[in-house]
């Protein structure tokens, strides 16, 4: 048996895990990490700018391949750094696992240099955490953190590494377990039968039927069998912000996405529903409005792996707890053998409607005079540039939602975002880690002038490693959609929301990183511009589009009330 | 409505920190904890009593279930079930009031298990309520310090919390 140091095992259970890339930061708790790396080939490290970015990059490049994003950092600051990713992949359940180094056991508690209370700091952002006790138990603790990231609900689990377990002066015999048993953790594997039955002669009888589905149909690669079953069934279907691409975008079935920006036939077809079956969704407040409106005629089936999401706020007539895989198949098994059939006239009337609501066409863009850009339009111009086939991470804000609604997602993982914690700055190092990912694939970060801010030192890192990411900046010189709200329901007053005269040039500042940058300004130019930019694949391209700066997103959602109270245009309302 | 949730928990470090930081983190209330080990050393037995309604409780024990250290839980207060809660109690016994008291802690079958000229400390076990009423039925007296270990509790019968 081989002989390791805790340093060397931590690394060689990675590759046993199958490990391939890494996304870190050195500094002093992890260097005795760091040097296990340096002698080794198997696992690639990427060095990120700010371990923000970090977990970002990892994020990113779980949510692309659905394999678990690993991320190393030091202790203290360098611990404190990841939280703000580490919180975004546990509101979006994404796999992850970081490793942090941590102060010698000896001095934890002593105010040591650098020395940060990691595994309480991250308690309630992690599906959970582990504090390394002794260098023999590196292998097991790995195998599990994996286990635990990457099975039921997926998210984000810490390893806490005090520096002396990781010492390269004593070694230990290595053996990587080859499965894990936990007493105190189990997946919920299959759906219960007579619900699924129960669910499914539901479905059947359903007069106006809606499929509401999210995330967790994309972690649990159930988009194929979402899609047979849709189509099975001729049902209305729509995707959450977290579910886009989980239904092909481009579908006559497809209502767009639903919520506080969702579509207007969307947000109609919910609220007059007589059936609604969410499918790894939780309900959330984005999407529901008000609960106590919600969907007032409808039966609630709801599908999802964690037991804690149903009837979290909306109460389920029928709860599934189950993967949605083994519970999709059951359905259409289910379906297959029934000896009901769909009610197709009740349907047909129910499309009739839809279509009326359709016809509102509430995403229909309407040119600004002259040249000047809707933020609409940029995305569009991304969209056919690109050909629908990018991999398109988003930041957080107007530019975000513009994305959602207008780049249209006919495959899952393609679509990347922070849904759930809405964190600025995760666009730009989320695409370097799908670039990484898939190295011939369209990386494409729609952003606005505001969140790439955020994280613009990853600029580097792109450099370094000859990332050739599109960034498109949706330039509109102000915190847009926190101006929207402030237009909307503070009478106008801007409060620390515009910063125009202060804008960096980001033309020369991506020059300055070694990178190519563009800036489109009219609207005649904006396709070509978009082509020309796409056009140079093996560069980094930073495309600075001036947008139309009065711009606000609809639908929205008039807050307090039920899904079919939107705002349509500034002056119009449901 | 009070429930008495009991819990085997790992015993690691910091399990317990998980479960506390989960009632914060969610809004819970806990109304009294307590924690110790079990026959079997590698678990902790846990009684937190907490209030709130079905849907509320409901969230509760899924959320308790879905942290890893939480081997098994039961909600105590969903069948029949035996509750104790341990008090020390330290009052001022001088002059007629030394009798009064001692008979008032025979009549709740408290113990008496310290005694200074001037000072009794009692002993008393029962529901958290019997507690409560000891401490009321001692009037004017004067409390000087009271210890109350909150509640743990038992399913009747042959129900048992166990792996």
């Amino acid at each position: 048996m081989e002989l390791l140091s805790g340093g060397e095992m931590l690394i060689r259970a990675l590759h046993d895990e199958g490990v391939e890339l890494m996304f870190g930061y050195p500094g002093g708790a992890a260097l005795h990490i760091y040097d296990a790396i340096f002698n080794q080939d198997k696992v690639d490290h990427i060095l990120v700018r700010h371990e923000q970015a970090a977990t970002h990059a990892a994020d990113g490049y779980a949510r692309a391949t659905g394999k678990p994003g690993v991320v190393l950092v030091t202790s203290g600051p360098g611990a404190t750094n990841a939280i703000t990713g580490i919180a975004t992949a546990f509101m979006d359940s994404i796999p992850m696992v970081v490793i942090s180094g941590q102060v010698d056991s000896s001095l934890i508690g002593s105010d040591a240099f650098q020395e940060t209370d990691m595994v309480g700091v991250s308690r309630p952002i992690v599906k959970h955490s582990f504090m390394v006790q002794k260098a023999e138990d590196i292998p097991a603790v790995v195998k599990k953190a994996f286990y635990i990231a990457t099975t039921g609900r997926p998210g984000p689990v810490v390893i806490d590494v005090p520096k002396d377990v990781t010492d390269p002066a004593r070694k230990f015999e290595y053996r990587y377990p080859e499965s894990v048993k936990m007493r105190s953790y189990s997946v919920p594997a299959k759906g219960h039968t007579g619900q699924i039955k129960k669910a499914v002669e539901i479905l059947l009888a359903a007069k106006r039927p809606v499929i509401y589905a999210g995330g967790g149909v994309i972690q649990g690669n159930g988009s194929e069998l979402l899609t047979r079953l849709a189509q099975t069934l001729g049902f209305p279907i729509t995707n959450t912000l977290m579910g886009l691409g989980a239904y092909p975008a481009t579908d006559k079935q497809f209502l767009g996405m639903l919520g506080m920006h969702g579509t207007y036939e969307a947000n109609m077809a919910m609220h007059f529903s007589d059936v609604v079956l969410g499918i790894g969704v939780r309900f959330d407040d984005r999407v529901t409005n008000a609960v106590n409106k919600f969907c007032p005629g409808a039966k609630i089936l709801h599908v999802d792996i964690d037991p804690a999401s149903i009837s979290k706020t909306v109460a389920a007539d029928v709860p599934i707890v189950g993967s949605v895989t083994s519970v999709l198949e059951e359905m259409l098994e289910l379906i297959g053998s029934a000896d009901a059939r769909v009610d197709s006239k009740s349907l047909e009337l129910w499309w009739q409607q839809i279509e009326g609501w359709r016809a509102k066409q509430c995403l229909k863009v309407k040119s600004a005079e002259g040249e000047t850009i809707k933020p609409q339009q940029a995305v569009q111009s991304v969209y056919k540039a690109t050909r629908g086939e990018a991999y398109v991470s988003s930041d957080v804000g107007q530019h975000q939602m513009f994305a959602a609604q207008y780049y249209h997602f006919d495959k899952p993982r393609r679509w990347i975002n922070s849904g759930g914690l809405g964190t600025m700055g995760f666009g730009f190092p989320a695409a370097i880690g799908v670039q990484l990912a898939y190295p011939d694939a369209i990386s494409v970060c729609i952003t606005g002038e505001g969140s790439i801010q955020m994280c613009i030192q990853e600029l580097a890192t792109c450099l370094q490693y000859g990332l050739p990411i599109k960034i498109v900046c949706l330039n509109n010189q102000a915190l847009g959609m926190v101006k929207q709200w402030q237009d909307m329901q503070y009478g106008g007053r801007h409060s620390h929301s515009t910063y125009s005269e202060s804008l960096p040039d980001f033309i020369k500042l991506v020059e300055a990183y070694g990178h190519v940058g563009m800036r489109i300004e009219k609207l005649s130019e904006l396709d070509s511009k978009m082509e020309q930019a796409f056009a140079l694949k093996d560069k980094l391209v930073f495309i600075d589009v001036a947008v139309d700066q009065a711009e606000h997103v609809y639908p929205m959602a008039i807050k307090g009330g039920s899904m079919k109270d939107m705002w349509l245009s500034k002056t119009e309302r449901t | 409505m009070r429930h008495i949730i009991s819990i085997l928990l790992e015993n690691e470090p910091g399990a317990l920190s998980r479960v506390v930081g989960l009632f914060s983190q969610r809004n819970y209330n806990i109304e009294s904890l307590t924690v110790a080990p079990t026959e079997d050393h590698t678990l902790s037995r846990l009684t937190i009593t907490t209030i709130g309604d079905d849907r509320k409780i409901e969230q509760i024990t899924k959320h308790l279930n879905k942290l890893i250290d939480v081997v098994k839980l039961v909600d105590l207060t969903e069948g029949s079930h035996i509750e104790r809660e341990l008090m020390l109690i330290k009052v001022k016994a001088t002059g007629a009031q030394r009798a009064e008291i001692k008979r008032t802690t025979d009549i709740f079958r408290g113990q008496i298990v310290d005694v200074t000229s001037t000072v009794y400390s009692i002993q008393l076990t029962g529901t958290s309520d019997k507690l409560d009423s000891f401490i009321a039925a001692l009037g004017n007296a004067a409390v000087l310090e009271v210890a109350r270990t909150g509640v743990t509790g038992i399913s009747r019968g042959e129900k048992v919390l166990s792996l």
